[in-house]
């Protein structure tokens, strides 16, 4: 009960927080209030927190799964070649279908998305089950090979301020009318809570999930299809924030254990949580300019995951 | 195959690279030429230089780290070490602005700056490969991750530096082989020179480390004072090239692993000129191929990433870490 009490307070206080900072100076009184603060509040400051209220979140269930899928602990989007082939994805809607609609090269970006994921997990098989980080390795790099097809294209075709945009999150862009897309992975949550059971079946691996009788492809491919989904979402409107979708599954299952049941809504709570705290600093710290979202996660999350990684060597000693 | 035949092999094999990489060099120089040769010999010269020193320092620091670290798959660009000297540039911009920067005689730079490096490649190195045992995944893993926290601080100090001072930094730092830093060749050069004579002297005891650290400690050789000064010139080496065309992550082990395959004998006085060829005519002649073929410039590093990540996935899959 204290927990619930208390992370309801600290995700207010939050959520307060980031609708009062910013370049203009709004008030508290201003959030009842009519005016130009009442416009920067519903147009600009209220769209921005909820973004990375369902980025985070998203992510978070994103890395979950994957971790599920790939059965190990140390994966997530954007150490598995999906984020990269999502920006492939765009990278090929603006070049071919320069006039379709956000939804349509959303969806593009989440095929590409799906499929540079089933060649990771392809890839992963051939990996013995000992060798346990060989698998992000083979991820990063695989994400590495991605992304330099992605910008040689991108080079040939002028693209590459684009192509950074996808591959950095910032969400100093995000205003009313250009953030709705979020709410898919709000949505894909509630897929995912529902039928979390599948996937913490399918985590036991092949042979177990299908004597329990487990439809397991079927699964794997609920699963791939979220994650894609949810990644190229938030590719499309922000760009990739590293790194949410594998500490913060980490770390609550440290606190909380594996009960997917117990603890998909405490890992969506968690990473809209982390997501909107490091967005608030960096439009702290060089204000009134910002440091976007997706620079404060690569410092803070790859100090993270060197910690867990070097702790699980201590344990595995 | 007896001693003599193999040392016979190697050097028909070296002399063989040395010819492609002559016809190279010379194609370079001259495909494509139009108008005043005085002209287009010193504007390509100043590249060719370049790219020369460039294939030489990441070739022989490659060969050397891998033996230090008996391995064959890690190099220091995997373990961040390019990143780092991008990073420690960044922190001192950001600490003394451009102008403070400019002011400070370029050759102290250096060698502070080479300090800073080689102290954190030891504290690194010794953290790292002095525990019993470790998993040589957790290794190469903590030095990709080194590596992007690395960028990310410096995109986070880039961020917070001034606007002027963020350009200096930035034309030095987008990896390219068209647009070399042709200012710092001179002082490059002698640097290299310098380094590479202390290397030379470290050879034959680094051809019995290759037998493994307590094999070579039992045959005499002071482990720790030869992987200290390896180190030390790694770390160099890696900060010329790097000041002069920006980080490239799979150069090196492309051409270090392309050496072992193709030379008869792992001895480094066989295996550097080797890996250094190889570097020179991949990167002279793809720059040839693609400027007068294919005309573009600048996505040399590109393809390089390209075929150096899938060559590292086929070596990890493969299995072939020690």
């Amino acid at each position: 009960m204290i927990r619930i009490f208390s992370a309801i307070v600290l995700g207010l206080v939050l959520f307060l927080a980031s609708l009062l900072t910013g370049a203009s100076t709004l008030g508290l009184s201003s959030l009842f209030g009519a005016g130009d603060g009442g416009l920067v509040l519903l147009a600009s400051r209220l769209p921005r927190t909820l973004a990375l209220l369902l980025a985070g979140g998203g992510l978070a269930i994103a890395g979950t799964i994957m971790q599920m899928l790939a059965q190990n602990r140390f994966v997530e989007p954007s150490t598995a070649g999906t984020v990269e082939s999502a920006a492939l994805g765009m990278l090929t809607a603006a070049l071919f279908f320069p006039g379709m609609p956000v939804i349509g090269k959303m969806l593009l970006a989440a095929i590409f998305a799906m499929a540079g994921t089933a060649l990771f997990l392809r890839l992963v098989r051939q990996i013995p089950a000992r060798a346990v980080l060989m698998v992000p390795l083979t991820g990063i790099m695989l994400g590495g090979v991605i992304s330099a097809i992605a910008s040689f294209i991108a080079y040939r075709y002028d693209l590459l301020q684009s192509l950074g945009a996808w591959t950095n999150g910032d969400f100093s862009m995000v205003l009313r009318g250009r953030y709705e897309l979020l709410w898919i992975s709000f949505g894909l949550g509630v897929v995912a809570y529902v039928t979390a059971a599948r996937f913490t079946l399918a985590g036991l691996g092949e042979a177990v999930a299908i004597s329990t009788g487990l439809n397991y492809r079927r699964a794997m491919l609920t699963g791939l299809s979220i994650v894609s989904l949810i990644s190229a979402s938030v590719v499309v409107t922000v760009g990739s924030i590293p790194f949410v979708g594998l500490i913060v599954p980490n770390v609550v299952s440290l606190v909380m254990g594996d009960n997917l049941r117990r603890t998909l809504p405490w890992i969506a709570y968690s990473g809209a949580v982390l997501v909107l705290a490091c967005d608030i600093a960096g439009r702290l710290i060089i204000a009134p300019y910002e440091i976007p979202v997706g620079t404060m996660m690569g410092v803070f999350g790859s100090a993270i995951f060197l910690y867990l990684l070097l702790r699980q060597e201590a344990h595995a000693r | 195959m007896h001693a003599d035949q193999r040392g016979r092999k190697s050097a028909l094999i070296i002399a063989g690279l040395a010819a492609l990489a002559l016809v190279s060099t010379v194609a370079f120089m001259t495909l494509g030429a139009r108008g005043n040769w005085s002209f287009v010999l010193g504007f390509r010269g100043v590249k060719l230089a370049a790219l020369l020193l460039v294939a030489y320092a990441i070739a022989v620091s490659t060969v050397l780290f891998q033996t230090i670290v008996g391995n064959r798959i890690l190099t220091p660009s995997i373990m961040g070490f390019d990143v780092l000297y991008i990073l420690l540039q960044t922190f001192l911009v950001f600490a003394l602005g451009a102008g403070g920067l400019n002011a400070i005689d370029q050759r102290v730079m250096f060698v502070l700056e080479a300090a800073v490096m080689s102290g954190f490649a030891l504290l690194l190195f010794r953290w790292l490969f002095s525990g019993a045992a470790r998993s040589i995944h957790l290794v190469m893993l903590v030095g990709i991750l080194f590596g992007g926290l690395f960028r990310s601080l410096s995109a986070f100090m880039q961020r917070l530096i001034d606007p002027t001072d963020f350009v200096v930094l930035q034309d030095r730092f987008f990896a390219s082989f068209n647009t070399a830093n042709t200012e710092l060749l001179g002082i490059s050069a002698v640097i290299i020179l310098a380094v590479s004579v202390l290397g030379w002297r470290l050879l034959p005891d680094l051809d019995v480390i290759l037998v493994g650290r307590e094999t070579a400690i039992a045959l005499g050789v002071s482990h720790k004072r030869v992987v200290t000064l390896t180190l030390f010139v790694v770390t160099i080496l890696v900060s010329v090239a790097t000041a002069l065309v920006g980080p490239v992550t799979f150069f090196g082990l492309l051409v270090a692993n392309l050496a072992y395959m193709i030379m008869p004998d792992g001895r480094h006085r066989v295996v550097l000129p080797a890996a250094v060829l190889l570097a020179a005519i991949t990167l002279v002649g793809g720059q040839t191929v693609l400027e007068r073929v294919f005309s573009f410039g600048t996505a040399l590093s590109i393809i390089v990433e390209f075929a150096g990540g899938i060559f590292f996935i086929f070596l990890l899959l493969r299995g072939n870490l020690r």
